[in-house]
């Protein structure tokens, strides 16, 4: 297992996940991820050299069918669920920064 | 005349007219009004639309039309489940007065069966815990004791059975969060065989390992209703091609015959009470013609340590959607990275927090070996280890819990002491095999044990002959 987990690792990982955190919640998140992966440090004693990685149950493969038409959504009854759409399309704000 | 109780005496009462969906309806949504206040099963009670569906259906019968295998039957719908128009909450701010625009596969099947629902059901937010207590609308009660937790991470699901609010239920089990309330709660939850029912319009917790399934008060109940959810979904490409086996004749079958195995090597944890339920019930299968063969499962102990890396990095993936822009909540901000950030800061709740965090450090550059393609290749043995069992033994018995339902607050200080709760019920999650829990008898304080049955892929059959054997030898059977 790596060293464990510092402060600023916690900030990138927060900014990774876009989640704005306080300082209270970072030096909590510090304190229960570290705690956390210390218990997650039990299979260090597998040897998994020769092991393949599991990602599902069953094997995935694509799944295809016929190129036929069929109904989508109601386009109205999926912008209503938006939290802000202008001429029927979803609104966003500024994508870059007003600083620049 | 006593109210009809069970899927087959209701469906027979609504098809000959001699107990009207209305009046089988109106029967539950009296004990909502009656307890709900106490128990807090639901976050929305749909008892408008129910009354017109069970109307529908009587006109239906009136008429001498013939009338679906679930006619009149009320079922509560964990609150991750779209359902049209309906809101759908994932116990979550982020997602509070959404109203998805279409019906989760499920939630269709249900209906075409002629079953009327009577809500949405409370979860731990996003089907994250063991409790019900992360839920951002209040906790759910135990109806046995409602000092006590239901379990989670679908409580709501599993309160609402046990207090009658409906006949039945569904929830979603990701590392146990249908069993395990079903445990708590003294009432039988099944998670399918991975791929057997579609997750078509489940809101995502982790892909890989999330199933939804049955609570109900009997085993046959549970086939009932498993029977009708199940089978192939060409909404989801994980879904089994292949037509769900049929569980009926396993109702009867006994276990006479069957290899049952108790697993030697089992984690330690489950308290004395809950441990003396589960010797129980290998002798009651003893007793009914099984034959207890002892295996070991070596890998069984590190399924924690692999859940909780794994399901943590699918999750961070799939939350990311959770962006303030096509639906839910939104917190304005100058440019569109700030809204995300204050967007999901404000959302989110602690534990959906942590486990962003946690799935997200995992898969970072530099950690993404060392945690989460560690726990794949853990997974990869585990399977391997219960593939190696299920060469010997048909079926395996371990406790669903650790314990009977716990008090409010005993487990929510430390993150990890909730985790613990998923001991036993994590390795078919990671497999992908079916898993049940069964009420057999009481543990302290005269609260529920449930006993666990595992099978291989598609083993429900089996997995079904051992339940209601149990079911036979607790006399549960009506």
């Amino acid at each position: 297992m790596p060293d464990r987990i510092t402060r600023s690792a916690v900030e990138k990982v927060a900014r990774l996940a876009r989640l704005s955190l306080t300082e209270d919640e970072i030096e909590v998140a510090t304190r229960e991820l570290g705690d956390m992966l210390d218990h997650f440090a039990d299979i260090d004693a597998l040897d998994l050299a020769d092991v393949e990685p599991m990602t599902q149950p069953v094997p995935l493969v694509n799944v295809m069918r016929d190129d036929v038409p069929a109904p989508t959504l109601d386009r109205d009854e999926v912008l209503a669920a938006a939290p802000v759409v202008v001429d029927g399309q979803f609104r966003v704000p500024p994508i870059i920064g007003l600083d620049a | 005349m006593s109210p009809p109780v069970g899927i087959d005496a209701i469906v027979d009462g609504v098809r000959s007219g001699s107990s009207p969906a209305m009046a089988v309806l109106e029967e539950h949504l009296a004990r909502i009004e009656d307890r709900e206040s106490d128990i807090h099963a639901f976050t929305l009670v749909t008892d408008e639309s129910a009354r017109e569906r069970a109307a529908a259906i009587d006109a239906r019968v009136a008429a001498g039309e013939p009338v679906g295998p679930l006619a009149g039957v009320p079922i509560a719908l964990k609150d991750n489940l779209c359902t049209r128009g309906v809101p759908t909450t994932c116990s979550s701010r982020m997602l509070e007065g959404w109203r998805p625009p279409y019906d989760a596969t499920v939630v269709t099947r249900l209906l075409a069966a002629d079953a009327v629902v009577v809500g949405k059901t409370n979860l731990d937010e996003f089907a994250m815990g063991s409790s019900t207590e992360n839920s951002a609308f209040g906790p759910t009660r135990n109806p046995h004791d409602i000092g006590r937790v239901p379990g989670g991470s679908s409580g709501g699901s599993a309160a609402a059975v046990a207090a009658g609010f409906a006949t039945a239920s569904l929830g979603s089990d990701t590392g146990g969060s249908i069993r395990q309330p079903a445990a708590l709660c003294g009432v039988v939850g099944v998670k399918p065989t991975y791929g057997a029912v579609s997750r078509l319009g489940l809101v995502a917790f982790a892909s890989s390992l999330d199933q939804i399934g049955p609570f109900t008060t009997s085993v046959a109940d549970a086939a009932t209703v498993l029977s009708v959810i199940a089978g192939p979904d060409p909404g989801d490409s994980t879904s089994i091609p292949e037509p769900f086996p049929d569980l009926v004749p396993s109702l009867s079958r006994g276990v006479s015959g069957l290899r049952i195995g108790r697993i030697a090597d089992l984690p330690a944890g489950a308290d004395p009470d809950v441990a003396e339920r589960v010797e129980a019930a290998f002798d009651a299968l003893t007793a009914a013609g099984a034959t207890i063969v002892d295996v070991e499962i070596p890998a069984f102990g590190y399924g924690l340590t692999a859940y909780y890396l794994i399901a943590p990095a699918e999750a961070s993936s799939n939350l990311a959607r959770y962006d303030g822009v096509r639906y839910g909540h939104r917190v304005e901000a100058p440019d569109t990275d700030a809204m995300y950030m204050a967007t999901r800061a404000d959302g989110f709740g602690a534990e959906v927090k942590r486990r962003i965090m946690l799935g997200t450090y995992a898969l970072s550059a530099g950690y993404y070996d060392a945690y989460y393609g560690k726990a794949l290749k853990v997974r990869r043995r585990i399977a391997a280890d219960f593939a190696a069992a299920y060469g010997r033994v048909d079926a395996l018995i371990t406790p669903a819990s650790p314990s009977v339902a716990f008090a409010f607050g005993d487990k929510t200080a430390d993150p990890f002491a909730m985790y613990l709760c998923d001991t036993y019920t994590i390795p078919s999650n990671l497999t992908g095999d079916p898993a049940m829990s069964v009420p057999f008898g009481t543990g302290a304080d005269g609260l529920p044990v449930g006993v666990q049955i595992l099978a291989p892929a598609l083993g429900e059959p089996t997995m079904f002959a051992v339940a209601a054997e149990l079911e036979r030898a607790v006399g549960g059977d009506r």
